[in-house]
């Protein structure tokens, strides 16, 4: 095509500008003077001073991490168990129930999710007695059941897309099932493993509605004191909040991508000299 | 012991992969899920939990149904979520588009980075892209403070505006709905639009097309299946959206997903709230087969390539 896409050229300026306009425009006013947020008082540090120094945001941080990381933790061993089950174990009784229970929670609006929850928790805790107030635990399961869906589809289009005919070279040289899967199958569907976890830690990390519905008194993270501080309003502490983790995503982003660009380099690199080797 | 190792190789670590997740997701999902179907058919009291069987009432009761076709509430709720939500949809379509289109036609460096800068806003909150656009939108804000200026250039001055009133409003609902969403409407397009084979539109430019007609006749059909699974992936989150419309929405004009958390935490009516959780559920069952069946029939198609 010789004709230079001038149309489409211009659409995608404009969407990248809307995309990060605002959050420039968030960045920029954290380093306001004025406490009014709309109204430039010239250059200031003083809201990340506040930030470092507000307890609450350290102790909800700290609460968040320690949530994600269990939860997506959990959820990458049991995401993974699902989605090995939907694409090696093509007949069981309940299939059809099972594929279905791994995508409904994918579209199923976190409203109802979060109040199914809740409503689940408190007839337990009516029942059984247990759980016997909510926080670390209710929030932990719930994200754990909503994340766990998301891996098992990650982990599923890789093994999809994975070359059947090693499990099948490693059967005939006499490997059991259960060999073959920890030894050939895992290592392979690893990065699906990886990006699996990483997803699950966000959506963990960032997730309010569900949270807000299992959580209980004393079990403030992260997002729920960003919820409670916004709803009141534009404050300048949370821009540099905000300043602060969009930073910090963008470096990690930047630094996985290299990583990922450099592997696939190497990779092809190596596809060539092996090449070369055989030719 | 041993005969437990043997039973494991031989059939219990499947079993073991099936049942862990199968059993996880019937205690955490399926139950939970079945007692709010079940709680829509029960009938709100005063006792804790609030709800009961029977009573003055049949076992079952549909009143609550009923209800959701009867009271304005809640039927404006329904409306103006669907309406909504329907907007921005189409919104993030024409701008996801030739965004889409546009990230196949640059060089693979540009298009590397350029997919990466698409997907980071994902990474970052979603409660902090919200709240980026209510400084935006703010009275005194400077982009206000510039669309009012472009405003009053171009309008006579009886319509003169001291500051556009943006916030709370469906009008805003839509804007942020678009900006947090437009991500899942063009990855999906972009991955399809990127298989297509670039010699269709050869042949069809050397037949004579205009660029148009080649867009119209062979890319667009060829991209239905994109735009489908892009519009389910915006429709059905924002269709139960309840973060954008609390922080930036019209508080007298709720959209379905505050009635139902006001139902449940401020009314206290646990069925009702339910009632309009199931409904709200009936009304996306439709769409996510749409989609589904486009999946499939992607994936099969998948299937059969060498």
């Amino acid at each position: 095509m010789t004709r230079r896409p001038v149309f489409l050229i211009t659409v995608m300026c404009f969407g990248f500008a809307f995309f990060y306009i605002p959050i420039l425009s968030m960045i920029i006013y954290s380093f306001n003077e004025s406490r009014l947020v709309t109204v430039w008082g010239g250059f200031s540090t003083k809201w990340y001073v506040s930030l470092f120094s507000n307890r609450q945001v350290g102790a909800a941080l700290w609460l968040s991490l320690q949530i994600a990381l269990i939860s997506a933790s959990v959820a990458t061993v049991l995401g993974a168990m699902a989605g090995i089950t939907l694409a090696r174990f093509r007949k069981f009784r309940g299939r059809t129930a099972f594929s279905g229970m791994v995508t409904a929670p994918l579209i199923m609006p976190e409203v109802i999710t979060g109040i199914s929850l809740l409503i689940f928790f408190t007839l337990l805790a009516n029942w059984i007695g247990w759980p016997g107030q909510r926080g670390f635990t209710t929030i932990t399961l719930a994200h754990i059941t909503f994340s766990m869906v998301f891996v098992t589809t990650v982990v599923h289009s890789r093994m999809i897309q994975m070359d059947r005919s090693i499990e099948e070279a490693a059967m005939d040289l006499g490997s059991r099932p259960w060999q073959v899967l920890k030894d050939v199958t895992l290592p392979v569907i690893s990065p699906a493993l990886l990006s699996g976890w990483l997803l699950a830690f966000t959506i963990s990390l960032d997730d309010v509605v569900i949270t807000t519905f299992v959580m209980g008194p004393g079990s403030t993270t992260l997002p729920l004191l960003i919820w409670s501080k916004v709803k009141l309003g534009v404050t300048p502490d949370i821009n540099a909040l905000a300043t602060l983790i969009v930073v910090i995503v963008g470096i990690c982003v930047a630094i996985a991508g290299w990583l990922m660009s450099r592997a696939e380099r190497r990779r092809l690199a190596e596809e060539r000299l092996a090449y070369r080797a055989n030719g | 012991m041993k005969s437990l190792a043997s039973w494991f190789h031989r059939r219990g670590w499947r079993d073991l992969i099936i049942g862990i997740p199968y059993l996880w997701l019937i205690v955490f999902f399926l139950i939970p899920f079945l007692i709010v179907v079940a709680m829509s058919l029960a009938t709100r009291t005063p006792t804790a939990p609030p709800f009961g069987y029977g009573g003055a009432n049949p076992i079952l009761n549909f009143e609550g149904y009923a209800r959701l076709f009867t009271e304005t509430l809640y039927i404006r709720a329904f409306i103006t979520s669907l309406m909504n939500a329907a907007v921005a949809t189409v919104i993030c379509l024409i701008i996801g588009y030739p965004m889409a289109l546009g990230l196949t036609r640059v060089s693979k460096s540009w298009r590397n980075i350029l997919l990466m800068l698409v997907i980071l806003p994902f990474w970052t909150s979603f409660l902090l892209r919200v709240y980026a656009w209510m400084g935006m939108m703010g009275r005194n804000s400077w982009f206000n403070g510039l669309l009012t200026d472009i405003w009053n250039l171009l309008t006579p001055q009886s319509y003169a505006l001291t500051s556009i009133p943006m916030m709370n409003s469906n009008f805003a609902v839509v804007l942020v709905m678009v900006y947090c969403y437009l991500p899942f409407m063009i990855l999906p397009l972009y991955a399809n639009l990127e298989r297509l084979d670039p010699v269709l539109d050869e042949a069809a430019m050397d037949l004579g097309s205009r660029p148009f007609q080649v867009f119209r006749d062979v890319t667009l059909p060829q991209s239905i299946p994109g735009i489908i699974a892009g519009a389910m992936l915006v429709f059905i989150p924002a269709a139960g959206e309840l973060v954008i419309p609390a922080l930036v929405g019209n508080p007298s004009s709720p959209m379905i997903g505050r009635i139902i958390s006001d139902e449940f935490a401020q009314v206290r009516d646990w069925p009702m709230a339910s009632t309009v959780a199931v409904a709200l559920l009936i009304l996306m069952v439709g769409p996510t087969m749409l989609y589904s069946r486009y999946q499939q029939k992607a994936e099969g198609r998948a299937e059969e390539r060498p």
